[in-house]
C-alpha cells in the first residue's frame, strides 16, 4: 500500500486532471445536504459532508433504469422483439465515497453478481468505476459501522482512499485499479510524519463509533425462533409502511421490472427500484399475499438484512451501519434496537 | 405540553386495567433527539413508557382505519379532525375509540433548529416548557420552541381538539392568522412561474411515498399509484409521473386533509407538500365553507352531491 | 455480457383453450432462433419467464417436456394483466420467453423409485411435463410405479384431456383421475377430492416419492394423507409459486427465509419448507 499526499490547496487541479479522463462523482451540496453528483465543475466537489442523504448506489443502480427497447408498430418487421438499450459504461470514479458505502457495494455484488447469473449493467458499472473513498474522521452518533464487520477507515471496497490530515489528503492506493487512475495524477508521496498522523485519525474515530448490536447473536439463533419472536409485534407498529429507509438504504436492491408504452408504436422495459415495505411487492395476481400484513413486511426487512443475509453468504451482515435510516425514518423505527432485540435471544426489555 | 406525560399514563393505566381498552395509541420516547415512535401501550406497565412533548408531530389517527379493537388515542386538534373523517368515512366507529384530547401549542421543526447550526450535529434535544435546549460535541443552545414550530402548526388556527372523551389539558388559545400567504403568492404567479416552481419543489422526490403513508386520509387498500390494471401513473421519477402522483393525491385528500404536516414532517427529502393540500383545502373552504373534520355530522364536499353545490368551473 | 433478462424471441405456432371455462389455454412456441432452442436446455419442473412486449412478464411452469423438440409448451390462466393479454394473443404473433429458471423435480434422486404424482386444477402443467419425460421410452425404465392422482372441479376443468384418456390406456402408468363433481352420466373416472382419492387408492409409500403441485387447501389437505401412508417430509417434493420479477433471484421478492423461490426452488421438500419461514 503506498501513501500519498496532496495539498488541499492542490485538490481542485486533481480533480480537474481526473474529470480530463474519467466522469467523476463526487459529494455536491444541495441546500440542507450533500448527494453524488457527476461533476459538471471541480469546485462543485465538496469533502465537507458527513455523508450523502442517497446513498451513492444509484450510480450503479438508477432509481428507474431502462433495461429494454421494442417496437409494438405491426408493419415493423421486428415488432415485440426486446432489445437491449444501448448504455455508456465508460470509466468513471466516484471520490469521496465513504467506506460503510463502499463495503455495502461488496455485498451487493453478492446478490447482482452469483455464481449463476451476472446483473450485466450491475457488473459493467462496477468493472468500469473506480472508487476514491474518503475516511471518516468524525462518524455519526448515528453510525454504527464498527458493530457490522466496517469501520470509518475500512478500505475493504475501496480502490483508492483519502484521509483529512488538516493541510491535506493523505491518499492511500489500494488496487491496480486505484494504482491505474491515479497514476496520471504524477503525485508526490507523503512526507514521513503523515502515516502516523492518519494512524491516530483512524484510531480516534473507531472509538467514536458506538456498538450498536451483536450480529454474531442474530447468526447464532435459529431462523424461525427470531421469526416467531413475540418481538416483531412492539417493532411493526409505528412503521408507516414508507419506502424511506429501502431507498436510502445502500444494501436495499429490491427492483420492479414494468414496461411503459409510448404512443402506443414503442415501449420500453424499465427496472424500478421496489421496497419490501409496500404490500404489492409480494402481491399475486391471484390476489393471495404472502406478506399481506404491515408486521410481516416489517419483520422481512431486518430478517433480510441481519439474519437472511448472514445466514445465506457468512460474511456478515446486509447493512454497514451507514445510519442513514436511522436518520430518516419518519417515525423512528430503529434498526440499532431491532438488532439489539433480534440479538437478545427475543425477549422484550419491560 | 409535557405536563400530559404524566396525565396520558395515569389515564392509561386506569383504562387498560378497567379493561376499557385493548390499546392506548401515543409515542414513546424516540432513540434521536426531537423524535418520537408511535407506540402503542397494551398493558399497564407499558403505560409508563408514554410521553408527551413537542416532537408528537406523526399524525395517529394513522394508525386507526380498519382496527377491529377498542383502542384509547391521544389526539391534537388536527389528530381529532382526521379522526371525525375516518369515522364519517367507516373507517373507524366512534364507540370503539377513546380519544384522550391534547390541546396543542404545536410541534418543533427540528429542520428548522438544524439550519441554525451550521452542519453541527444535535445529539441532545431538552425540552422545558417553551424552550428548547440543544447540545452537540461543542455546543449548547437554546431555542424558543414557538419560534421554531412545524409550518403547518405555526399557522394552525384549530389547535384544541374537536372531539375528545376526556381533555388533558385546559384548551389553549386559538391563533388569529392568515394561513394562506405562501398559496396566495403562489396563485399570484404566471402559468409558467407556477409550473417552473412545482417542477422545483417536487424534483427531489424519490417516490417512497412517505407522504401518503403518514397521511391519516390515505389509507385506500390499494393507492391509485400502485394500481396496474389500469395503471394510471408511471412508476419512474420522470417529472411527468412524481407530478401526477403528487397533483392528485392532493385532490384525493381536498377538504379530507386537517394540515396535520405529518406528510411534510416525514418526507426524507424535504419537500413542502402541504403547498398542494393547502391549495385544495383553501378552495374547498372558499366554495364548499367546509373545513375537515370540524363536524361529526356532514361528509366531505367532494364525496357528496348537493343540488346547491358550487359550479364555478362550469 | 451475457443478459439473463433478454428474453429469446419466439413465434407462437398454436394456441389451444384447454378448459370449458376458456381460463386456460395452452400456447406452443417456436424459437424464432433455432440456437436459442439449444440454449434454452430444461429439464420438468422448471418455469420460464413469459414475455409481452408493452405488457410486462409472468413466470409459468413449462409444460411440455425436454423429450418433445422443436417447440416448448405453456399452460396459461387468466389472471392478470400479462395473461389477460397473451389470451388475445393469435399463432403468428412473436414474444418472447426466458429462462429456463429455478431448479427441477430431482430426477438424479428419483431414478429407481416409485412416483406417486397428485396434482389439482391448472397447477398440472409441470407434472404434464415429468409424466410425457417419464413415459419416454428412454426414461420409462428408470421409474419404478406411477400412480397418478389428479383432480378439477368438474370435468369441464381438465387440463391435456386427451394426453389423460391415452394414458389410462397405458399399463405402465396407473391414472386416478377424479373430479370434485360432475352431472356427466358418462363420466367413467372417479369422483371426489383429491385428498380422498388419494386415501382410498393408497398408493404404497415403500421406495416411493410424492410430488405435488395445487392449489394450497388440496396440498393442505392430502400432507395428512401422505403422512398417514407413510412418506416421511423429506419425499413429499412440491412445487411453489410466487410473484417473481427477475426469476433469478436478483430482484428480491420472492425470499423464504434465505431461499429463492425463482431460483433455489421452485422445487421444495416439505422436509426443507419446514426449516423456511413459511411466506408462502
Amino acid at each position: 500500500m503506498s501513501e500519498m499526499f496532496i495539498a488541499k490547496g492542490d485538490f481542485p487541479a486533481i480533480i480537474e486532471r481526473l474529470m480530463s479522463r474519467y466522469r467523476v462523482y463526487a459529494p455536491v451540496k444541495n441546500g440542507r445536504h450533500y448527494e453524488f453528483a457527476a461533476l459538471k465543475e471541480a469546485g462543485a466537489a465538496d469533502l465537507g459532508f458527513k455523508n450523502t442523504r442517497m446513498s451513492p448506489k444509484a450510480i450503479f443502480y438508477p432509481q428507474a433504469e431502462r433495461m429494454f427497447e421494442y417496437s409494438l408498430a405491426k408493419d415493423d418487421p421486428e415488432v415485440n422483439i426486446v432489445k437491449e438499450t444501448p448504455k455508456d459504461f465508460s470509466p468513471q470514479v466516484v471520490l469521496g465515497i465513504r467506506p460503510c458505502d463502499a463495503k455495502a457495494f461488496r455485498l451487493d455484488d453478492a446478490n447482482f453478481c452469483s455464481d449463476k447469473f451476472k446483473d450485466p449493467w450491475w457488473a459493467q458499472r462496477r468493472e468500469s468505476t473506480t472508487l476514491i473513498g474518503f475516511a471518516c474522521n468524525s462518524p455519526s452518533s448515528t453510525c454504527f459501522c464498527t458493530s457490522v464487520n466496517t469501520g470509518p477507515f475500512d478500505t475493504t471496497g475501496l480502490d483508492a482512499m483519502l484521509v483529512d490530515t488538516g493541510d491535506g489528503y493523505a491518499l492511500q492506493v489500494i488496487t491496480e485499479k486505484g494504482k491505474n487512475v491515479l497514476g496520471i495524477l504524477e503525485l508526490k508521496p507523503a512526507p514521513a510524519q503523515v502515516a502516523g498522523k492518519v494512524e491516530e485519525l483512524k484510531a480516534s474515530a473507531e472509538k467514536s463509533v458506538a456498538t450498536a448490536f451483536d450480529p454474531p447473536a442474530i447468526a447464532q439463533q435459529g431462523t424461525l425462533d427470531i421469526f416467531n419472536a413475540p418481538i416483531w409485534d412492539e417493532i411493526h407498529f409505528a412503521c408507516l409502511n414508507c419506502g424511506t429507509c429501502t431507498f436510502m438504504c445502500p444494501t436495499c436492491w429490491c427492483f420492479d421490472i414494468q414496461d411503459e408504452v409510448q404512443e402506443g408504436t414503442k415501449g420500453d422495459r424499465l427496472r424500478l427500484w421496489d421496497s419490501c415495505m409496500f404490500s404489492l411487492f409480494t402481491f399475486h395476481g391471484s390476489g393471495h399475499n404472502p406478506r399481506s400484513q404491515k408486521v410481516q413486511r416489517v419483520r422481512q426487512r431486518f430478517m433480510h438484512k441481519l439474519k437472511y443475509y448472514q445466514d445465506k453468504y457468512g460474511t456478515g451482515t446486509a447493512c454497514v451501519g451507514c445510519g442513514r435510516c436511522v436518520q430518516a425514518c419518519p417515525v423512528n423505527i430503529d434498526i440499532r434496537q431491532v438488532g439489539r432485540l433480534m440479538g437478545s435471544g427475543c425477549s422484550c426489555p419491560a | 405540553m409535557q405536563a400530559y406525560t404524566e396525565k396520558i399514563r395515569e389515564a392509561a393505566k386506569r383504562l387498560l386495567a378497567e379493561k376499557k381498552v385493548d390499546g392506548v395509541i401515543g409515542f414513546r420516547k424516540g432513540t434521536m433527539p426531537f423524535m418520537n415512535e408511535p407506540f402503542m401501550a397494551k398493558t399497564p406497565e407499558q403505560a409508563d413508557l408514554l410521553v408527551w412533548d413537542g416532537n408528537c408531530g406523526i399524525n395517529l389517527a394513522n394508525y386507526l382505519p380498519k382496527r377491529t379493537d377498542k383502542i384509547a388515542i391521544v389526539a391534537k386538534g388536527c389528530d381529532s379532525r382526521n379522526i371525525s373523517i375516518q369515522i364519517l368515512e367507516n373507517q373507524i366507529k366512534r364507540e370503539q375509540l377513546h380519544i384522550l384530547g391534547a390541546p396543542c401549542k404545536g410541534m418543533t421543526d427540528k429542520r428548522k433548529i438544524q439550519d441554525e447550526l451550521d452542519g453541527k450535529e444535535i445529539l441532545q434535544a431538552e425540552e422545558a416548557g417553551d424552550k428548547v435546549k440543544v447540545s452537540g460535541r461543542d455546543f449548547e443552545k437554546t431555542f424558543n420552541r414557538s419560534e421554531y414550530l412545524q409550518e403547518n402548526c405555526a399557522i394552525c388556527i384549530h389547535r384544541n381538539p374537536v372531539i375528545s372523551d376526556e381533555m388533558l389539558g385546559e384548551p389553549v388559545q386559538e391563533q388569529q392568522v392568515e394561513r394562506y400567504e405562501d398559496i396566495k403568492q403562489i396563485e399570484a404567479m404566471l402559468p409558467e412561474e407556477k409550473r417552473k416552481h412545482f417542477d422545483e419543489l417536487i424534483e427531489p422526490c424519490i417516490r417512497c411515498y412517505a407522504c401518503r403513508s403518514a397521511c391519516p386520509a390515505c389509507y385506500c387498500p390499494t393507492c391509485f399509484v400502485d394500481e396496474s390494471k389500469p395503471q394510471w401513473v408511471g412508476k419512474t421519477t420522470d417529472p411527468t409521473d412524481t407530478r401526477t402522483f403528487h397533483f392528485l393525491r392532493a385532490f384525493h385528500v381536498a377538504g379530507r386533509c386537517s394540515d396535520c404536516g405529518a406528510c411534510e414532517r416525514s418526507c426524507p427529502v424535504g419537500i413542502k407538500v402541504r403547498e398542494f393540500t393547502k391549495k385544495l383545502e383553501k378552495e374547498v373552504k372558499e366554495l364548499y365553507g367546509y373545513e375537515a373534520g370540524m363536524v361529526q355530522d356532514l361528509r366531505p364536499p367532494l364525496d357528496v352531491y348537493r343540488p346547491d353545490d358550487p359550479e364555478p368551473f362550469l | 455480457m451475457n443478459n439473463p433478462y433478454l428474453p429469446y424471441p419466439v413465434r407462437i405456432d398454436s394456441v389451444i383453450t384447454e378448459t370449458e371455462d376458456r381460463n386456460l389455454k395452452t400456447f406452443k412456441f417456436i424459437f424464432l432462433n433455432p440456437e436459442d432452442e439449444e440454449k434454452f436446455k430444461y429439464t420438468a419442473g422448471q418455469f420460464a419467464m413469459l414475455s409481452v412486449a408493452g405488457q410486462g412478464e409472468i413466470p409459468i411452469g413449462i409444460a411440455s417436456s425436454p423429450t418433445e423438440k422443436g417447440f416448448i409448451k405453456f399452460t396459461v390462466n387468466k389472471v392478470g394483466r400479462v395473461t389477460t393479454f397473451m389470451h388475445n394473443m393469435k399463432a403468428g404473433d412473436i414474444m418472447g420467453v426466458r429462462g429456463p429458471c429455478g431448479n427441477w423435480y430431482p430426477w438424479d434422486i428419483l431414478e429407481g423409485k416409485n412416483l406417486v404424482i397428485i396434482g389439482g386444477g391448472f397447477a398440472f402443467t409441470t407434472l404434464r411435463s415429468s409424466i410425457v419425460y417419464m413415459l419416454n421410452p428412454e426414461n420409462r425404465s428408470k421409474y419404478g410405479k406411477i400412480d397418478v392422482v389428479y383432480g378439477a372441479r368438474h370435468p369441464g376443468l381438465l387440463l391435456y384431456r386427451e394426453e389423460l384418456a391415452a394414458w389410462e390406456a397405458r399399463d405402465d402408468i396407473n391414472m386416478h383421475i377424479t373430479v370434485d363433481g360432475t352431472t356427466d352420466p358418462n363420466w367413467k373416472y372417479n369422483v371426489g377430492f383429491v385428498p380422498a382419492i388419494t386415501k382410498q387408492k393408497a398408493p404404497s409409500a415403500e421406495n416411493s416419492y410424492a410430488i405435488i403441485c395445487g392449489p394450497p387447501v388440496m396440498i393442505k389437505f392430502t400432507l395428512p394423507v401422505l403422512t398417514e401412508l407413510g412418506f416421511p417430509p423429506e419425499r413429499i417434493i412440491s412445487s411453489l409459486e410466487m410473484r417473481m420479477k427477475c426469476g433469478i433471484g436478483i430482484c428480491g421478492r420472492c425470499n423464504l427465509g434465505t431461499e429463492y423461490v425463482c431460483k433455489d426452488g421452485p422445487v421444495f421438500t416439505l422436509e426443507k419448507l419446514s426449516k423456511l419461514p413459511n411466506e408462502y
